[in-house]
Parts: C-alpha cells; sequence; structure tokens
C-alpha cells in the first residue's frame, strides 16, 4: 500500500460534504436548468469514492442514508411511485403534477434517478476497491 | 393503467423481494403473491383488448409520436399472458428447490426482472423501448446464469454475455440507422415512414442489420452455437422460463417488425430468412441427436423450434403469420413444461446424462405420461397442440409452393421423434443402470412442480383438444400483418 497523504485523509470528510452539496445543488437546478438526478447522482458518486479511496469502504459506507443496494432500490421505488401519482389522477403513468410551492412529482422522480445512481455505482466503487485491499 | 401493469407488478415484486433478502418466507410470500398478481392483471389486459381492441398510453401524457408508447394488441396480450403463466409455473417449481441461501435470495427478484423485462418487449411501440427491454431482459438472464456461483457458471456466462454484446451492438446501430434515415423510432409513425419511396434502397440494408441483431439473440444458424453451451448450466426449473421465453421473444420482435412495422420487407430478405430457417432446423435437430444431457437436447431443440418460427415469419402472409403466433404460443408452453419435466427426472434420478439414469417410468408412471403428452406435442403429432401449429404452417409453405421447405419441416418433425424417444427409452423405459447415481427416489418428489407440470399439461393438452379459439383469436391479432407493398 503506498503512503496516504495526510492533507488528503484529512481533507476527505469535509470534500465529500461540499461534493455532496453540490450535488444537491446540481439535482435541484436540474429542474429548469442543465442538471438534474442522474448528473447530480454522479457527483454524489464521486464524494463517496473520495472518502472510499482516501480513507476506506467502510467509511465511505457510513456516510450514505442507506447501503449501496437499498439505497438503488428505493431510488427506483420513489422513481415508479412518481410515476403512479399521476396514474392514481386517472392520466397515464409518468404524468407529472405540480403544486403552488414548487413541489412536484417531477422533482420526486429526480431524487429517486440520484439514489438509484448513487446507491448503484457506488455498489460497484465498492466491490472494486474490496477487491483491491484483499489483494497482498 | 393496466396496460403497464405486466411491467410495474414484476417491477415492483422484484423490488421488495430484493428489499427483503434477510426474510426468505416473507421472501417467497411477496415473490409468489407478485406471480399470482400478475397473472391477474395479465387475463384481465387480454380480456380487455378482445372486447374493446387495441390498448395503448403514452407516459407522460406526451403527444404521440414522440412519447413512450406502450401498446397491447391481441397478439401481445396473448404473449403477456403466456409470460406471465410460465412464470408461476416457473416460481412454484423453485420454491422447494432446495439451492443455497444466497442463490434463492438472488433468484427472485431476477425472476421477477425477466417477466417485467419480457412483458415490456412484448407491449413496446417503439423501437429503442424494445431495444431498452431487451437488453434488461438479457441483463436478468446474465444474473441467473451467474448464480450458481461456480466457474462453469461464469463460463457460460460469459460465452452468453460475448454474444449478446455483439447481437447488442448490431441492434443499437440498426435503430439509429433508422432513426437517422426517418427521424421515427415510434411504430405507428415508422409504419408510415418506411413505405416512403426515398427510402427503399437503404431499407432492405438497416432492416437487415436489424434481422441480424435478432437472429443471433433468437438462436438461428449459424449464429446458436452460444445457446446450448450457456443455457445447460442453469438449473432446470430456471431454464423452463430462460428456454421457454427468451429466444421466443426474439421470434416475436421479428414477426412484429418485419411482418407488422416494416410490412414493405424487401423479398430478397425474406426469401434469405426462410431457406436460414431451414438449416436452423435441421442443425438444431441433428445437434439434439448426438447428445445424451437432457438439457442439451431440449437446448438443441429450442434452436430447431426457432426454425418453424422464421418459417413462419419468412412465408409472409396473414395467414403463415397466425401460424407463427399459434406455433409460437404452443412452443412457450411446451418448452417450459419439458424443461420443467428434465428438472423433476433430475430430481428422482440424480443426473441429466441419459447413459447414466433409467427406470423412471415404474417409479413415476404419472410424469412419464406427461412427458409423453409434451414430447408427442414438440413432434406435432395429432391432437397435440403441436400438431395443429405445425399443420396451420405447412398448408401455407405447400400452398405457397414451397415444397422443399415444407417439406423439410416434416423431416424434422421425423427427427424430434427420434430425440424424445430417445429421451424416453433411456431415461424412463430402460432399467436402472447398475453404475448410475442413486436411482429413482420417490420420496424426493417436489410437489409444487409436479403441481406446475400438471397445470401446464392441461394447458398443452387444452390447447391441442381445442385448437377454435385460439386459432380464432391469432387470425384476428394477425389479420393486419403484411398489408404493406410485397414485392
Amino acid at each position: 500500500m503506498t503512503p496516504r497523504s495526510s492533507l488528503l485523509t484529512q481533507s476527505a470528510r469535509p470534500l465529500y460534504w461540499i461534493l455532496l452539496a453540490a450535488a444537491v445543488w446540481v439535482l435541484l437546478r436540474g429542474h429548469n436548468e442543465p442538471g438534474g438526478g442522474f448528473i447530480g447522482g454522479l457527483l454524489a458518486v464521486a464524494g463517496s469514492s473520495l472518502v472510499a479511496i482516501t480513507l476506506d469502504v467502510r467509511a465511505a459506507c457510513r456516510l450514505q442514508p442507506l447501503a449501496p443496494l437499498p439505497l438503488a432500490l428505493s431510488g427506483v421505488a420513489l422513481a415508479v411511485l412518481a410515476g403512479l401519482f399521476g396514474a392514481a389522477a386517472g392520466l397515464p403513468f409518468l404524468t407529472h403534477r405540480w403544486t403552488e410551492v414548487g413541489v412536484s412529482t417531477v422533482m420526486l422522480f429526480d431524487i429517486g434517478v440520484f439514489c438509484t445512481v448513487w446507491g448503484a455505482l457506488t455498489g460497484y466503487v465498492y466491490a472494486l476497491l474490496d477487491d483491491g485491499e484483499a489483494a497482498p | 393503467m393496466l396496460v403497464l401493469s405486466p411491467l410495474l407488478v414484476p417491477l415492483l415484486t422484484a423490488l421488495l423481494t430484493a428489499l427483503l433478502a434477510r426474510q426468505p418466507v416473507l421472501r417467497r410470500g411477496v415473490s409468489l403473491l407478485g406471480a399470482a398478481a400478475l397473472l391477474a392483471c395479465a387475463v384481465l389486459l387480454l380480456f380487455d383488448v378482445v372486447r374493446d381492441g387495441r390498448q395503448s398510453v403514452a407516459l407522460g401524457n406526451w403527444p404521440l409520436p414522440y412519447a413512450i408508447e406502450f401498446a397491447a394488441d391481441a397478439l401481445s396480450a396473448a404473449l403477456v399472458l403466456l409470460a406471465a403463466s410460465v412464470g408461476a409455473g416457473v416460481l412454484l417449481a423453485t420454491l422447494r428447490w432446495g439451492e443455497t441461501a444466497e442463490a434463492e435470495a438472488g433468484l427472485h427478484p431476477l425472476l421477477h426482472g425477466l417477466l417485467a423485462a419480457t412483458g415490456a418487449v412484448f407491449l413496446a411501440a417503439d423501437l429503442f423501448n424494445l431495444y431498452v427491454w431487451f437488453e434488461l431482459m438479457l441483463i436478468s438472464v446474465l444474473g441467473l446464469l451467474v448464480l450458481g456461483g461456480k466457474r462453469r457458471h461464469g463460463e457460460a456466462a460469459f460465452k452468453y454475455f460475448a454474444v449478446s454484446m455483439l447481437g447488442t451492438l448490431l441492434m443499437l446501430g440498426a435503430i439509429g440507422m433508422i432513426y437517422g434515415a426517418t427521424g421515427h423510432l415510434n411504430f405507428g409513425a415508422l409504419r408510415v415512414a418506411s413505405v416512403e419511396p426515398a427510402l427503399a434502397g437503404a431499407l432492405p440494408a438497416y432492416l437487415g442489420l436489424l434481422v441480424l441483431a435478432f437472429l443471433l439473440k433468437a438462436g438461428a444458424f449459424p449464429l446458436f452455437a452460444w445457446l446450448p453451451a450457456s443455457y445447460h448450466t442453469l438449473p432446470a426449473p430456471v431454464l423452463a422460463l430462460v428456454g421457454g421465453l427468451l429466444t421466443k421473444v426474439a421470434a416475436y420482435v421479428l414477426l412484429r417488425l418485419l411482418g407488422d412495422v416494416f410490412a414493405a420487407t424487401p423479398g430478397i430478405l425474406l426469401e434469405a430468412l426462410g431457406w436460414l430457417a431451414l438449416v436452423t432446423m435441421l442443425s438444431g435437430v441433428l445437434g439434439a441427436a448426438y447428445h445424451w444431457d437432457v438439457r442439451r437436447i431440449l437446448a438443441f431443440h429450442i434452436v430447431s423450434q426457432i426454425g418453424y418460427l422464421l418459417l413462419g415469419i419468412a412465408l409472409a402472409t396473414p395467414a403463415a403469420a397466425a401460424a407463427t403466433a399459434y406455433f409460437l404460443f404452443h412452443n412457450i408452453l411446451v418448452k417450459a413444461n419439458l424443461f420443467l419435466i428434465a428438472g423433476l427426472m433430475f430430481a428422482a434420478a440424480g443426473h441429466y446424462d441419459l447413459r447414466r439414469i433409467g427406470g423412471l417410468y415404474p417409479a413415476w408412471p404419472l410424469l412419464a405420461l406427461l412427458f409423453l403428452l409434451s414430447a408427442f406435442s414438440l413432434v406435432g403429432v395429432p391432437p397435440t397442440s403441436g400438431f395443429w401449429g405445425k399443420f396451420m404452417l405447412l398448408r401455407e409453405a405447400f400452398e405457397q409452393g414451397r415444397y422443399l421447405w415444407g417439406g423439410t419441416a416434416l423431416a424434422v418433425g421425423l427427427l424430434t421423434l427420434y430425440s424424445m424417444s430417445k429421451i424416453w427409452l433411456e431415461g424412463f423405459w430402460k432399467p436402472q443402470p447398475h453404475d448410475g447415481p442413486a436411482g429413482p427416489r420417490p420420496a424426493a418428489r417436489p410437489s409444487a412442480a409436479y403441481a406446475a407440470v400438471v397445470v401446464l399439461s392441461v394447458l398443452i393438452l387444452a390447447m391441442g383438444m381445442f385448437p377454435e379459439p385460439v386459432i380464432r383469436h391469432v387470425e384476428q391479432a394477425t389479420a393486419g400483418f403484411w398489408s404493406g407493398a410485397l414485392e
């Protein structure tokens, strides 16, 4: 194992939160401008990967709201749920509804995409890193 | 909403069963409930379609042809119901299979994922969605292939993955070029756009590429080698779903695209498809004659049956399309049932190799009878379901003056009888060899799997004894096929 830069290990957690804030900002911005759940999700994956590489996989996993697989699955569930709101009102699946205060089912769908990307890709990253750790 | 249920119900079931990775009892319950709900939705959808005609939904309420459209017509609704029934049967058969705990935890989400993707392919009404769901179907199968966790499973999965990636690239390339040339992906829009004279020069090439991609995925000659090489490592009940459905979905897509969407298919493509169908039939049945592993024999017969379906597509008339659809229905049921029976044979005799097992008839007479029914149906002996499918197909071939095509199909039927009687004589009739494994164990009878086989056999028998409603249904479903400017 190569020696780690203490500068990097110390700043990994603050950087993670900054990246996560950027991810959420991109997610919310995607409503009317370039951005959205997918790109936001990728930014969050970048944050988690940073922690997983500089510290370890377990630390990165603890900082996520759920473990990778449940996170991805609940993301898909959230997206499907967002589609069902329109269907409940008798409109086709995925017809989106808006409320006065700016909360909409589109948002819910995008958060679902965000969680799916975050969960699925960190799942892959952690699996790959774990293999590297196990090898002598 | 009902139109989307064959996609949403199994998708939600897959999610729930994946989240319940640690609760085996609850997971099985949810999985069975999901399969039952899917079956109910499929029945309701078929009733709706028969009563009111084609049902379609444009996602997000966007206008067509820009919205993502899912549509159920008489053909796709019937296929959804068949897929749901086979899915429910296979789920019953896997319930008490005694695989490892981890394999079982992965099995349920993957099976439901496969069902969701299959349903979505049947219902997709645009090329790109067709591609997406077709890939999801293959990814689920890839997951099922590696579930065993042994080296040979990885090897089989790699062969399967490599070949299907090639097919995917061809498919995506063809779809991109068709989109570039017509500006459309939606089936309805393509139906109009594809007959424009400006396209006449390029369309055969694009279609050829698209057909090649699906031939690869259907396991047609000369691209079938991946199928027996990768399928035989799956546990038999899972194989029933994969072998019963997957290649048939590719055949359905070919029928839908060539017969319905691009009805102005150039004659040379159809001629080539017809000859390819003959070689596919022959190579499948000859490959089966050589093998002794029940799973390999049946896998080679998948290839051979795909030949019949391709023949029906190549004949290119509404009557031939009806025959193809009937054959498709019958084949999904019979193939799935034969694989389930192979699984029971394995449970009883302890091995898939026919040289090492025997004596199943005295131990399990009912199973032997059920095997005979499905085997005769595969061969096409009257009055089984296979007879009507082959009869409709051959009548159309001879009426069109394709004597060589029809004659070969008849000869392949005889060869099919040879391999089926091999399984019968070696597995059921001859006494148990002394150096074989444990021998028939009547106590090890997995009753749920047995029940699934009985139900599927009843369906096959019903399709053979009372073919009129099914024939009327497929004739209605395919009445508008091949209506484009032929030649």
